[in-house]
């Protein structure tokens, strides 16, 4: 009988240890994903796991610098803008073609913006475009000649060429959306430098190189992305020899890569600010001493340490660092310090009220939301205020957060991850940006100070110019504090060690382009 | 017989229309929306009501169903949100990956069920009794989902005799062997609890029937022991197991749910769980109306079974 069992359990280890299995081929890289794309049409999608598939499909007229968050040329090959600031005038590179052999030129641009912005366009159906409002300050686009393309402006907008370095400003093939209409996000077709080849329902995408590629053919033979939702199994599937690059690895299991040789762990800070709004407007957070109190009470220290596990920095204001030039960097955070919050609270005439807490179970950048909330919750309750905490899945958090804290709720946790110093605090800091006016400003925080020097660096096209604005309104939020400033997320991804010129990017996009993997 | 299946069939109509009212007030009811789960931190009151316009979501919930229903009898189940493509050819591909786990899950469990239960019984008390009662006690209480992780951590990651996820391989495979490989250990995972509950109700149903007085006759006849317990004693237990079978197979549907986020099968469950989290409406309909349907299919066929093998129900 024994002898019959290890038999059977030898056969079985033989015919089941395929050596394939541990390994993925020379020069295709194996990428595990948080998930199944939504559709590879750059303008139909809103989720950084999409992009990362994306930016390596399609080219922009603009793109990120490597390594930074300026802009420099990618399918323009220079631009001129008006004084004014509301006409830019693009010269397209020549003898660029998508990948279904079609020209790129003024027309396929204009086509693109087109059918993004224009409701009377003969191919607005194949959307819809929920982020197309970030060219909503594009009044006309005109091709003024085959390689020279000038975008008008309603009024003067500074973020626009970065966000024409975003993915919803990618530029598409007019011929295929026009061959496939609304099938298009599953036949994409664009300039980048890997050509799609297939898209498996829930199993894979797969994209090969592009020899032809205006900025140099990419040494992979192919990328094939994998979606795999469980964070766990992920994880799994790397260890066990299936992908050569996770993203968002778990702060868990971060430790265990790093001290295993055969993997590489990357880390990068990016755009990405996790705060609490206060609410301003009401309650114990009015008061500006109490909210400043708040942020002197919280020792963000611990929570980046000890529940992020180091995957995230102490943040110091409401610009993340990884905007350099326009982070101000003379700030410092508030020093963790709960005799001098029970002080402040004190002498504010703090009188114990309870404040309520809204808090998310998870949601995008939100880190590990309840455990900070937890923790915060403790922070605050050692330096004597009261707090109720709850909690909400990620929807319906929402819900109740984006329309305003008012009658509700005293604070709320939030996370943005932006491509421009612009947009949180031009949507969430002004006062022009409270909830009933159609902006994120949930606490109510106003003050004209900063309204005016936001409305100001979005109309100065001059970047250092815009830079010292920025870092005014840094100084007076940092004082004001409408929100405690707590944390800027680390983007991670682990490589097999034979992956080579891998590199995250702050934009948290996935180049690819440079990788390789010889063996 | 026929008159039986037909008015059974005719009945699950009526509980599948009402299936899909209730879905779609749930899925009314509970806050969030598609166009805030799309948007994200983009969601602005201006924004989200722009897309809830592209969306065709802006019309009373009462014309929404009717549209719905109108376009499902025609055959069409509309398209999803978060996906871009066709709720029934999502549905279908899912539901058929589910079914060849489940499907496998369900041989595996009644297969192993049976016999477990049958050796138990036949030798109660015994050595051979006990350690399947301890092995059989602790299938039932494990938490599958833990199972699948360990079985994970043990047979791809250290012993890389298995993948650790998905149904095929990533590049070449493609074939049946491809895809046993994959299935195995979902399936094996899946499986564990129903045999725990199977082998157990077996051997409570063998002993019962061994005690009965034509299995006495049977033997003081002279028949074999063999015969006795094949032949007389196990043709009638399986009369109270088959339902019973029945049912664990809509349990085996269920636990695919955990099963399948915890292997990356491509199945309805982690298709459904997906879709309630963004709210894609008419993905849920979708998948819900299938596993439903499905499952009154299931027990009806464990009753047909049921009443070939029983005589006092024709």
């Amino acid at each position: 009988m024994k002898r019959l069992l290890a038999a059977v359990i030898t056969a079985a280890s033989l015919a089941f240890a395929s050596p394939s299995l541990a390994q993925t081929p020379p020069n295709v890289l194996v990428v595990g994903q948080i998930a199944e794309p939504k559709s590879l049409d750059p303008h139909a999608v809103t989720a950084v796991n999409d992009f990362r598939i994306l930016m390596n499909i399609y080219d922009g007229l603009v793109r990120y610098k490597d390594g930074t968050l300026e802009v420099e040329p990618a399918l323009a090959k220079s631009w001129t803008i008006s004084d004014d600031g509301t006409v830019y005038t693009f010269k397209l590179r020549d003898g660029v073609k998508f990948h279904d052999g079609s020209p790129f030129n003024a027309e396929a641009v204009k086509f693109n913006f087109d059918r993004m912005l224009d409701e009377n366009h003969p191919y607005h159906d194949t959307g819809p475009f929920p982020l197309s409002f970030f060219f909503s300050s594009v009044d006309t686009v005109t091709a003024v000649d085959d390689l020279t393309v000038e975008f008008k402006l309603k009024e003067p907008y500074a973020p626009f060429l970065s966000n024409l370095a975003y993915p919803t400003g990618l530029i598409v093939s007019p011929e295929a959306v026009k061959k496939y209409g609304s099938e298009f996000g599953r036949h994409p077709s664009g300039t980048g430098a890997y050509k799609f080849a297939e898209w498996e329902a829930n199993s894979k995408v797969v994209v090969t190189r592009n020899d032809d590629y205006w900025d140099g053919a990419p040494s992979l033979e192919a990328v094939i992305y994998r979606p795999i939702t469980d964070a766990n199994t992920r994880i799994a599937e790397m260890l066990s020899g299936g992908l050569d690059i996770m993203v968002e690895v778990p702060p868990d299991s971060l430790q265990q890569f790093r001290t295993d040789a055969n993997f590489t762990v990357y880390e990068q800070a990016g755009p990405h600010l996790w705060f609490l709004i206060l609410n301003a407007k009401e309650g114990p957070f009015a008061n500006k001493e109490i909210r400043q109190a708040a942020n002197y009470a919280i020792n963000k220290k611990a929570l980046v340490d000890n529940i992020l596990q180091g995957t995230a920095e102490v943040a110091a204001g409401p610009t993340p660092p990884a905007f350099a030039w326009a982070y101000d960097d003379k700030l410092q955070p508030y020093p963790y310090d709960p005799e001098k919050a029970k002080a402040m609270l004190k002498e504010a005439g703090y009188n114990g009220e309870p404040v309520t807490f809204y808090v998310t179970e998870g949601g995008s950048g939100m880190l590990d939301p309840i455990a900070m909330g937890t923790a915060i919750q403790a922070d605050l309750q050692a330096v004597g205020m009261k707090v109720n905490i709850e909690t909400y899945e990620w929807n319906t958090f929402l819900g109740k957060v984006n329309p305003g804290l008012e009658g509700k709720a005293d604070m709320a946790e939030m996370a943005w991850m932006t491509n421009d110093p612009d947009t949180l605090p031009f949507l969430a800091l002004r006062t022009g940006a409270w909830p009933d006016k159609g902006g994120f400003n949930s606490g109510y925080y106003s003050n004209p100070k900063v309204d005016k020097l936001l409305e100001e660096a979005r109309r100065a096209t001059d970047q250092s110019k815009r830079a010292e604005l920025y870092k005014q309104m840094q100084e007076i939020v940092h004082d004001d504090a409408p929100w405690v400033f707590v944390a800027n997320w680390k983007q991670n991804a682990v490589t097999k060690a034979s992956v080579e010129n891998f590199k995250l990017q702050p934009s948290f996009f996935l180049m690819l382009q440079k990788v390789a993997k010889p063996q | 017989m026929t008159a039986y299946i037909a008015k059974r069939l005719l009945a699950a109509i009526p509980v599948l229309f009402g299936l899909t009212i209730i879905v779609f007030l749930i899925m009314a009811m509970i806050p969030g929306d598609p166009a805030t789960a799309i948007l994200g931190s983009y969601a602005t009151p201006e924004n989200v009501e722009r897309l809830n316009r592209q969306l065709g979501l802006d019309k009373p919930l009462v014309q929404q169903y009717f549209i719905w229903l109108g376009n499902m009898l025609h055959g069409d189940f509309g398209r999803s949100y978060t996906l871009n493509r066709p709720v029934l050819d999502e549905v279908l591909e899912r539901f058929s990956a589910t079914l060849i786990l489940a499907g496998t899950s369900l041989v595996l469990c009644s297969v192993l069920g049976l016999i477990a239960g049958v050796i138990s019984a036949v030798r109660q008390f015994s050595w051979v009794d006990k350690i399947i009662t301890f092995v059989v006690l602790i299938g039932i209480s494990v938490p599958s989902f833990w199972l699948g992780l360990l079985l994970i951590l043990v047979f791809a990651v250290d012993l890389r005799w298995f993948p650790a996820s998905g149904m095929f391989a990533i590049y070449g495979g493609g074939d049946l062997p491809d895809l046993l490989h994959h299935l195995f250990l979902p399936a094996l995972t899946l499986a564990v609890v129903a045999t725990g509950v199977i082998a157990r109700l077996t051997r409570t149903a063998m002993l019962e029937v061994l005690r009965q007085d034509y299995i006495r006759t049977a033997r003081a006849k002279g028949v074999t022991e063999n015969a006795v317990i094949y032949k007389h004693a196990f043709k009638a237990a399986l009369v109270t197991v088959i339902p019973v079978i029945g049912i664990q197979a809509g349990f085996v549907l269920g636990g695919a749910v955990y099963i399948e986020t915890v292997f990356q099968w491509p199945g309805i469950g982690s298709m459904l769980v997906k879709a309630i989290s963004t709210r894609d409406l008419l993905l849920v309909q979708g998948g819900v109306l299938v596993v439903a349907a499905a499952y009154v299919l299931f027990n009806l066929a464990a009753d047909v079974v049921q009443t070939i093998l029983d005589p006092r129900l024709r």
